[in-house]
This record gives C-alpha cells, structure tokens and sequence, in this order.
C-alpha cells in the first residue's frame, strides 16, 4: 500500500531537484551523496519549504498540490521530523520536550503511550534534565521520542546519526530498528552511508544531484557508486 | 521618612507610577514594532526604523512639541482621543506617560529586535512541525527565547522613564502633584533660594532607583540565562 507519493519539483539557485516516487509502509531510505538535495526532499515533505510545482500526498490527503493550489501547513501535517541536530527546545526540561507535540495539537494525555515510548528509547532517568545536559545520543533519542509522541502519520529521519560519534551511532541504531518493528509508524530514512540504511531500511530511493535515479529494495545499495561513502 | 518632606515623595511615587505605566504599555508595541524589523521586509522598513529610533536623536524639546501639537487637548490625535474616549493627555500625568514611553520606545525596541534577531529559526520550524501554528511558536518558542532581550529593554526604558526631562516638562508642564517628576522637582527647587538640600536628597533617590532597576535587570537576565544551561 502506497502511503507516500511525491512528485515535486525545486529550483535553488542553479540547483534544480526534481523528485518523484513512492513510499510504501515501513521504512523507506532516502539515499544518496552528500549535496543531492535529500534534506531538501524531506524538507518539502514537511512543508518547511514549498515546492515549485508539483503534489504530495500522505494515505489519502493531499498534502500539496499547485493545480488545485492547496498547500497544508506543516502544523497541519501531523508529519514527525528528527532534525540532523535534534532542534530540542533549550527552554524545556526533557519532559516539556517530549509532550510538546501532543500539547501542541491538542491530543488528551495519554500517560500510556507516553510510557511506552520512554521505555522503548529508554529515557525515563533524563525526564527532568534540560537539553544542554545531555550528550548528542541522549539528546537524538529524546528528538525521536519526541516526534513519536505526536502521534505521526509518517516518520521524517534527516540523518539523525551525522552529528554522532561512532559509539553513540552504534547506541542510537538499536533503538531504530526497534521504532521500525514496533511502531508501525512508515518512516523515511535520509541518509549517506550504505551500512547504516542496510540495518535499518526496507526499501530505497536513491538521490543524485536532485534527481532520483533509482527506486527499490535493498539490493540498490550494492550498486557501485564513486560518490557514495559506504 | 528618610528625611524626605511630603512633597517629595509625592515627586518620587510621581515618577514610578509614569515609568511603570509608561513601560508596561510601551511593551506589547516595542515587541511588536521589534518583530516586525527583525523577521520582516517590507516597504517603508527603513522609514519605519527612522521614526522608532528619532526620540533618541532629536532633542528633547522638539519631541516634546511635536506631542504637545498632536496629542494636546487641540491637537489632531489628543483631540479625537478626549473628544471620543474622555482621554486628556495635556498636564496630566498620562501625558507625562506618554511621553517618557515615547522616549524610552527606542531605547526598548534595540534589545528586543537583537534578541529576535539572534533566535535560532530551526527552533521554530521543528516546533511548526510538531503542531504548533505561528501564534503558538511565538507565544511558546520565539518569546521565551528572547526574554532576555526583552527584560532589558524593558529596564532601559524604565530608566530612561525615570529620567525624562526635556520632552515631559515640554509637553505637560511641571504642576506639583500630577506632571512633577524626580527629575522636574529637581529641577525646580535648583531654581529657589535654598532648595539645594532637598534636591541634593532626590538626586540621591534618583542613584538609588537607578541603581535598583540595574541590579534587577542583570539578576532578572541571569535567571532566564540559567534557563537555557539548565541545572
């Protein structure tokens, strides 16, 4: 089932990007160099950037769309992001951060699932901290946790391992692979490195200099490709 | 108390009530006027920033007249406003409000514009994308963020509240009991024979809530510092 269609196009500069495909449930990898226009994809998913032309659609809304001139607006999507630099806000304790979302969008409390989720990330010891207390792997959990708690329909990951060191990428990645089996929530993965989507992905679309130049299971990444750190 | 007579403490409580007033209501436009030049691009922009920032430059009297011929009791403004909402601005203390808020307006807008200036916008994007429409990030994201900013301003427009002289006395004259500030009670009793030790004694309260309103402001920055360091 398709929960996912996008079919944009951008222009930044002399930089054009022009992406279409699909993404089913599960976790999709939005993979590619450095510089081919993968945040900026997810970017105008979120609705953070508007594209030039073009729709998105999400299950069954149309998230965007220029010949019907709808452009829903990114409070409105109920899209979960993780920022690259998790973007925690420095004002709120851990706990404000988490129960931001559900505030926010005006969900009941829901001290069940907010459990769950703290148990599935195994953050119940940083709840009454503050953002600049913590280390880059607490703090990425705490920005997944976050976008989980709002209840999202699709899950954005920019490279939520990049601004890590090799040891809390390897604390974070568990942690992943469990969201993807027990969450249900479809998720696209941005990411640079091969090893990284191989654990965690189960399809691909692959980005080079603003174009998506293939889409598919996993056995796209053995495809050789200079530009590509694996 | 203090050795202060009656009249001076009227003087005194005169001139905290003006500056109190004059901030509290000069906040919710320095803040405004404050986004406004430091999110948006807009026509007039530059013109705008001139006119916030000209109280600073221009003397003192001159913003004082200018009041006192649009906000007088026949002035273009002053009337409309005494003829339709019963409010007087000349020689009364409202007036003497309204031209220290005005006075102090610059001197408030400068920390607030800074302080947005300096805000992280990806903050408020990831807030946008958790739910929150653009109220909610400013209310929740964007103003507690430069709280900092807008404490100071309102302190320095506090002080320079506390402190106007030129464009009050112009305006709404200096009657004892309703326009008679510090400043303008100093003033006066320099002008009689023998004033010089109750004015000696308010130029000394005058250090002193100077004083306070400085010492409020760094222990007021600090603790929305402490905020974002977390303990």
């Amino acid at each position: 089932m398709i929960v996912l269609a996008i079919d944009v196009e951008k222009k930044l500069g002399a930089f054009k990007i022009t992406a279409c495909f699909q993404a089913a449930g599960g976790v999709t990898a939005l993979f590619g160099p450095s510089g081919a226009g993968k945040t900026t994809v997810v970017n105008m998913i979120a609705g953070l950037i508007v594209p030039d032309r073009g729709s998105i659609a999400l299950d069954d809304t149309v998230l965007f769309d220029t010949a019907s001139g709808i452009n829903v607006p990114p409070n409105r999507r109920r899209i979960g992001y993780v920022f690259q630099d998790g973007r925690l806000f420095p004002h709120f304790s851990v706990h404000e951060n988490l129960d931001y979302g559900r505030r926010m969008s005006g969900h009941p409390r829901d001290p069940k699932h907010f459990a769950r989720i703290v148990e599935l990330l195994n953050i119940g010891d940083l709840l009454d901290r503050r953002p600049r207390k913590l280390s880059g792997g607490e703090r990425q959990r705490i920005a997944i946790g976050r976008a989980l708690l709002m209840h999202p329909r699709l899950l954005l990951l920019d490279e939520p391992l990049a601004s890590l060191d090799a040891g809390h990428k390897r604390e974070i990645l568990p942690y992943l692979v469990r969201l993807r089996d027990e969450t249900h929530v479809p998720m696209v993965y941005v990411s640079h490195t091969a090893a990284e989507v191989r654990r965690i992905a189960t399809n691909v679309v692959r980005l080079d200099a603003g174009r998506v130049t293939a889409s598919g299971g996993l056995e796209l990444l053995d495809e050789p490709d200079p530009d590509t750190i694996g | 108390m203090f050795g202060l007579s009656p009249a001076e403490w009227v003087a005194i409580e005169l001139s905290l009530r003006i500056a109190f007033v004059a901030t509290a209501v000069a906040l919710p436009f320095g803040i405004a006027i404050g986004w406004l030049l430091a999110r948006k691009d807009f026509w007039g922009k530059t013109l705008l920033d001139g006119i916030v920032y000209l109280p600073l430059v221009l003397p003192p009297v001159v913003t004082g007249y200018l009041l006192l011929i649009t906000f007088g009791r026949r002035g273009l403004i002053g009337a409309f406003l005494a003829d339709y909402f019963g409010i007087v601005f000349s020689f009364r203390w409202t007036g003497a409000a309204l031209s220290c808020g005005i006075m102090g307006f610059p001197l408030m807008v400068r920390p607030i514009r800074l302080a947005l200036e300096a805000i992280d916008r990806r903050l408020e994007e990831a807030a946008s994308t958790l739910g929150a429409g653009r109220f909610w990030v400013f209310l929740t994201i964007t103003l507690p963020l430069a709280l900092p900013g807008v404490i100071a301003g309102m302190v320095m427009c506090f002080a320079r509240a506390l402190g106007e002289f030129g464009a009050t006395i112009t305006f709404v004259s200096n009657i004892p009991g309703e326009t008679q500030t510090i400043s303008a009670a100093i003033y006066t009793l320099l002008q009689v024979p023998g004033g010089e030790a109750a004015a000696g004694r308010l130029v000394l309260v005058a250090i002193a809530l100077a004083l306070a309103a400085l010492i409020a402001s760094e222990w007021f920055a600090r603790r929305a510092g402490m905020r974002f360091q977390g303990e």
